[in-house]
């Protein structure tokens, strides 16, 4: 259904163009739901800008979006409007920061309906509560009335995906949805949004930097670092048996409620974003424990191995290592509240830079 | 209200209806309160005299005991008395009437020019606001040029060119006051053009006209409506200045700024009949600022025009 295909954006930053996406390549099926997973930087956030068109001024996009085959870009205004209203919903990271805060949630959740579906105000609004009941609001008839500085933050998010599903779009770009929320909220969006996403066979495209949540609820995962994919399986085998380095590096890192750790592994040094990557050679070198020469010449293609795609050139090599290495004791996929200290919450700079 | 009925059978039948009066009472000093609680005490008792001024303006012929043009040679000159409360003029005129019935052309020609400069500059704003770059900068480099044109001296040219009277003196100030709206008005429009709500309309696909309308100008209403009112309050200053030129209103006419370039009785020591005129710009003038002041500083969610239940929204 959604196609990105050798996808390279770059953002204008005071008067230089920097790049925040190269190569990209991902597709998302018809009712699937993709995690894509990455630190602060990696460009998961500027992937689902270009899927709805919504980069700032200035940004410079070459490579393919399509969905259903037609081109994202190369629509006109009128297209494109359809493109946003029918195809895809967007849920974002903060809703009250989303959400027109003079008009109450009810004229926010019909608006769409109503101006461009034609639905009548009363079915509109029958439609609107019915949908604050679907999500797990009480008393949706009271809650209509009310203006979005009147509930809670984690409500309002219920709220945003209400309004996305009342659209019924084909897939769902889910950016960080539960991030702004708390931990104990997190849990019962994201439990929300997955089981209305199976009930309708909507696609997804969810975006976070918690691997453990996109394990728990996404097909397939892709690893992100530096603004490309480096990684990418079906949750199941991500976990179990992931191959590049970076991906083991994530997984390693990762809490657990069973093993009592004094300190979490980390990765050495800091995540990079595509313009501070070296132009040649692979990203991730100069933190990777298995880098060697050859590493730094020539950037590695994203290649198939055990059924999935890795970005690396000594994948088969490590196999062969971790073949020999025994069976590090595997967690099971965590409940979606258990948050992985991955990433820290503050903003990168290079996606600071967008929103102003 | 209700809550205080001693509760027996007799109450039951009149419940509904008692009920609802009691509401309606209550809903309305809610609104009062809440009007208060945002106006505060300054901004309450500029919105009085405001009031004032607008009640006495539309029913000037309810309040003024005389004929503002009726003349009597005689009673030239008096001092405060009974018959007169604020004197006579040079020509024997009621100062209060005139001031009363000059209080509708006063507030008419200001209230003329921001609605036709807010028509226009608003808009305009909106557009370059949104599309930015070339519109952008074409339209703000036209409204600079305005802007370096002091309304007057603008107003002063075409009362040369088409004659002395209040239209003329209207469109001048009303081409005036574009840019004094517009320019502010562009630069909270383009705050909210960037802003995530509208990443997020747009994603719903709404186009940019529901967009800058609905939404974009919803929320810095209350900014446009105080810059109209601080502009309003500019505007009664300027047409009274050209008034008092006598390039606006005309002489026999009753106007504050008229009223106020009566030289003749300054020079024999009457100053009643024009420092009061002169006083009520300059209170209008101040009434205008300081609510001006309030509208513009509330969020735009918590604001009375949008939130009927005001600042009680916690409460529930």
């Amino acid at each position: 259904m959604l196609e990105l295909n050798d996808l390279d954006v770059a953002l204008r930053v005071g008067g230089r163009m920097r790049r925040v996406l190269s190569g990209l390549s991902l597709s998302v099926a018809a009712g699937e739901a993709v995690g894509l997973v990455g630190e602060s930087g990696s460009g998961k956030s500027m992937t689902v800008r270009a899927v709805t068109r919504l980069l700032p001024e200035g940004a410079a996009v070459s490579g393919r979006i399509r969905f259903d085959g037609r081109d994202v870009a190369a629509m006109d205004a009128p297209a494109l409007r359809r493109y946003r209203d029918r195809d895809v919903g967007m849920i974002f990271q903060d809703p009250r920061a989303h959400i027109d805060p003079t008009y109450r949630i009810g004229s926010f959740l019909t608006e769409a309906l109503r101006v461009n579906r034609g639905v009548g105000p009363a079915a509109a609004r029958r439609q609107a509560t019915e949908l604050l009941a679907a999500v797990g609001i009480d008393d949706p008839e009271r809650r209509v009335r009310q203006y979005p500085h009147e509930v809670s933050g984690g409500m309002l998010q219920r709220v945003m995906i209400a309004s996305v599903l009342a659209a019924e779009p084909r897939l769902i770009l889910a950016d960080e949805p539960t991030t702004a929320l708390d931990v104990t909220i997190q849990a019962e969006v994201v439990a929300i949004l997955d089981r209305l996403r199976r009930d309708r066979g909507i696609g997804m495209l969810f975006i976070t930097h918690d691997l453990d949540l996109a394990l728990a609820i996404c097909d397939r995962v892709a690893v992100m670092y530096a603004g490309s994919i480096v990684e990418i399986r079906s949750a199941r085998d991500l976990h179990r048996s992931a191959c590049h380095p970076y991906t083991v590096g994530l997984l390693g890192s990762r809490p657990s409620i069973q093993a009592r750790v004094d300190k979490l592994v980390a990765i050495p040094g800091r995540p990079v974003s595509a313009f501070e990557a070296p132009p040649d050679g692979c990203a991730f070198t100069d933190r990777c424990a298995h880098a060697e020469p050859d590493c730094l010449h020539g950037r590695p293609a994203l290649e198939p191995f055990n059924d999935g795609l890795v970005r690396c050139r000594r994948v088969a090599d490590l196999a062969v290592l971790a073949e020999s290495r025994p069976e590090s004791p595997a967690a099971p996929p965590s409940e979606p509240a258990a948050k992985s200290v991955v990433e820290p919450p503050a903003e990168s700079p290079a996606e600071e830079g967008t929103q102003p | 209200m209700t809550a205080t009925l001693p509760a027996g059978p007799e109450t039951v039948p009149t419940g509904p209806a008692r009920g609802r009066a009691g509401t309606r009472a209550g809903a309305l000093g809610r609104r009062a309160r809440a009007l208060y609680s945002f106006l505060g005490p300054s901004g309450t008792i500029a919105a009085a005299v405001l009031a004032a001024m607008l009640i006495l303006a539309v029913g000037a012929g309810l309040f003024a005991p005389y004929d503002p043009n009726q003349a009597s040679l005689l009673d030239a000159y008096q001092g405060p008395s009974m018959a007169h409360l604020l004197g006579t003029d040079a020509i024997g005129r009621d100062v209060l009437s005139r001031l009363i019935y000059g209080s509708r052309t006063s507030l008419l020609g200001p209230a003329l020019v921001i609605a036709c400069s807010t028509a226009v500059g608003v808009p305009l704003a909106l557009i370059g606001a949104w599309y930015g770059g070339l519109v952008d900068a074409g339209a703000a480099r036209i409204l600079d040029l305005v802007y370096a044109l002091p309304g007057l001296l603008l107003a002063v040219i075409t009362a040369a060119m088409f004659g002395p009277g209040l239209t003329p003196a209207v469109v001048a100030l009303s081409i005036a006051y574009v840019p004094f709206l517009s320019r502010v008005v562009r630069a909270a429009a383009r705050q909210q053009r960037v802003s995530p709500y509208v990443d997020a309309l747009t994603v719903q696909g709404f186009g940019p006209w529901r967009i800058g309308a609905r939404h974009i100008l919803r929320n810095i209403a209350p900014m446009v409506l105080g810059q109209s009112a601080v502009a309003f309050g500019y505007a009664l200053l300027d047409l009274a200045g050209l008034s008092y030129l006598g390039l606006a209103v005309q002489a026999p006419t009753a106007d504050w700024g008229v009223m106020v370039s009566d030289q003749d009785s300054m020079l024999r020591g009457h100053l009643l009949p024009v420092l009061v005129p002169g006083l009520l710009v300059v209170v209008c003038v101040m009434a205008l600022t300081v609510l001006g002041a309030r509208i513009a500083g509330e969020r735009p969610e918590r604001h009375p025009l949008w939130n009927r239940r005001g600042k009680r929204a916690g409460a529930e």
